[in-house]
């Protein structure tokens, strides 16, 4: 291949983490920056690691629990023992209590693990949220992440990618999770099997870091390995005061080449939501009125201080209907300490929901908010598949905050203004 | 790599690892028994009849959804042999080949219980129901070598990389 051939921030940071020349297609080993475990996928890679003898690479990881924790029985409560006597003894000083942590995603932004450039793994399949921040991370299983315990570098097979191109800013109350629901509906559940999504354009402008995080958090439902926007002055302003080290921006070259193009006017988009049991299952939130039993406002996707806003906009002075649960569940003990300063938990609070602090809770169907038989939820999290939140006749439709928020108030789904 | 020969069980598009192991069996008191636990939401004959050598058949991105290493755990500890799909979702593609279940990209056309034989070497799967042959690509060196070696774990001992 030509030296002079333009590359895609993919091929970018895969290459300079690999010191080679690398094309998509190409398999490279490529040194990690971090690779994250939590308490669901930890414990079978702490088992690997340990049948090796040799020393952790301890600055490069983070241990959070998060999926069953405060422990929410005998099983989870052992598991997340595991993990707390790993770090223990491995000496491993990124590993975040309950209380001082919260869901992983959240707790690598946060804490200023992410940054532009970076090449960060995660044994949960959302971890390509950093993307969001034009960093190159993957979601990988826990054999993978115990190799990169022990070697600090992981083999990758350089994505081709599909450009995105935005133009415009949304509509009040519209946001990310809109946009990234429309192209799941728009390309399909496997539609980016593989490839990198890169955005582009003036829209990406537009959009908030806490919007671009949602999108790239959910790249992983349409197939995608990574979600990437290109970092600008608002990632700079966004990272200032959290970071750790240094960065350079990654920007795509003149001349890169893209599987396809796809352009998205943000000014146009309406508030979608997916129906069971598919991230892909995508519908216009005016069109779905169905009655729901539980709402829930919180996860890796949309549990960030700018969706509690929203969601406490729309719900202030006002009732959560009579046949509802609203569950609310800030992302991290940082964004559970902005909820509380700005007053917003008393808004929740008097509406007539619950709020918790920060863990995985209900998304995944493991506690606090499971699903009974026939029970319907709209969820501001990332998947609606068979079972997920809990018996497997419930059903969840995924939303945007502001829908949430809206249909903890109505008592079925419908848009902002109906309540507003 | 030797040949094997299993019963097809159907499965269609999309299969996520949810179905195939869901959350709330994915505690450290499950994981050398996960097996009892595959596809319990969704079809709950599948522990009760599947047969050591059993072989998925399914269709596009099998395995979508979450990292969990669970779910490929939970298919051999059931005692499949080889998931054959139209395509796979990626995080599960890698985590079975460190488990050392065999995933097969090949549009297979085979009925449930239909006896199949496949030969990864010679990159044939033959129904032997139908007589039907079908052909999938052989893996590009690396994923072969990484195969071959056991997954990643056997490689970083084989190769003694980890002595530092």
């Amino acid at each position: 291949m030509p030296e002079s051939k333009g590359k895609t921030i993919s091929e970018k940071i895969l290459s300079a983490k690999s010191s080679t020349n690398a094309y998509a297609g190409d398999v490279v080993e490529a040194e990690i920056d971090y690779v994250m475990v939590n308490d669901i996928t930890g414990p079978i890679a702490f088992r690997e690691f340990d049948t090796l003898s040799c020393e952790p690479m301890r600055d490069k990881m983070i241990l959070v629990p998060d999926h069953f924790v405060p422990n929410k029985d005998v099983p989870s409560a052992e598991q997340a023992k595991e993990m707390r006597e790993f770090a223990r003894k491995h000496r491993i000083e990124n590993y975040y209590e309950v209380g001082r942590g919260g869901i992983c995603h959240q707790v690598m932004i946060d804490e200023g693990f992410v940054a532009p450039g970076r090449l960060i793994v995660g044994a949960d399949s959302h971890t390509c949220t950093y993307g969001a921040l034009g960093a190159f991370s993957t979601g990988v299983g826990s054999t993978e992440a115990a190799a990169c315990f022990a070697e600090g570098k992981l083999w990758f097979k350089v994505p081709e990618s599909i450009k995105i191109k935005l133009s415009g800013g949304f509509q009040k109350y519209v946001s990310g999770k809109d946009l990234i629901l429309k192209m799941i509906g728009d390309i399909g559940v496997d539609g980016a099997n593989y490839k990198t999504l890169e955005f582009s354009g003036r829209g990406v402008g537009s959009m908030t870091v806490s919007d671009r995080l949602t999108v790239a958090n959910m790249v992983v439902e349409a197939g995608a390995k990574a979600g990437i926007f290109p970092a600008d002055k608002a990632t700079d302003d966004f990272l200032r005061g959290t970071l750790r080290g240094r960065y350079e921006k990654v920007s795509p070259d003149k001349g890169a080449q893209y599987l396809t193009e796809r352009e998205y006017d943000l000014s146009t988009l309406d508030y979608m939501v997916a129906l069971p049991h598919s991230p892909g299952n995508v519908r216009p939130a005016s069109e779905v009125q169905v009655p729901i039993d539980q709402a829930f406002l919180g996860s890796c996707t949309n549990g960030r201080i700018e969706d509690m806003r929203v969601a406490a906009s729309i719900m202030k002075g006002k009732k959560v209907h009579p046949s509802v649960r609203m569950i609310v569940v800030p992302a991290s003990t940082k964004v559970y300490r902005q909820v509380l300063q700005e007053g917003l938990i008393q808004i929740f609070t008097d509406a007539g929901a619950f709020v918790s602090g920060p863990t995985c809770a209900a998304c995944l169907g493991g506690h606090m908010g499971v699903l009974a038989e026939g029970e319907r939820c709209v969820s501001s999290t990332n998947r609606n598949f068979v079972g997920r939140m809990g018996h497997k006749n419930s059903e969840v439709y995924l939303a945007g905050p502001a829908v949430v928020a809206a249909s903890a108030l109505a008592g079925r789904i419908v848009v902002p203004n109906a309540v507003v | 790599m030797d040949q094997m020969k299993g019963r097809v069980w159907k499965f269609g598009d999309h299969v996520d690892t949810d179905q195939i192991i869901p959350a709330e069996r994915l505690t450290s008191d499950n994981t050398d028994r996960l097996g009892l636990f595959a596809f319990g939401k969704i079809r709950p004959d599948f522990v009760k009849t599947v047969k050591a050598g059993d072989i998925i058949v399914a269709g596009r991105n099998f395995g979508c959804g979450s990292s969990r290493e669970h779910a490929p755990r939970a298919l051999k500890q059931a005692g499949v042999s080889c998931v054959v799909a139209e395509s796979f979702a990626r995080i599960f593609f890698r985590n079975s080949i460190n488990v050392g279940l065999l995933p097969i990209e090949c549009k297979v056309d085979a009925d449930e219980g239909d006896p199949i034989r496949i030969q990864p070497d010679e990159g044939t799967i033959v129904n032997e129901s139908t007589g039907k042959t079908f052909k999938f690509r052989q893996y590009p060196p690396f994923i072969k070598d990484l195969i071959e070696s056991g997954g990643l774990m056997a490689k970083i001992r084989e190769k003694g990389r980890c002595s530092r």
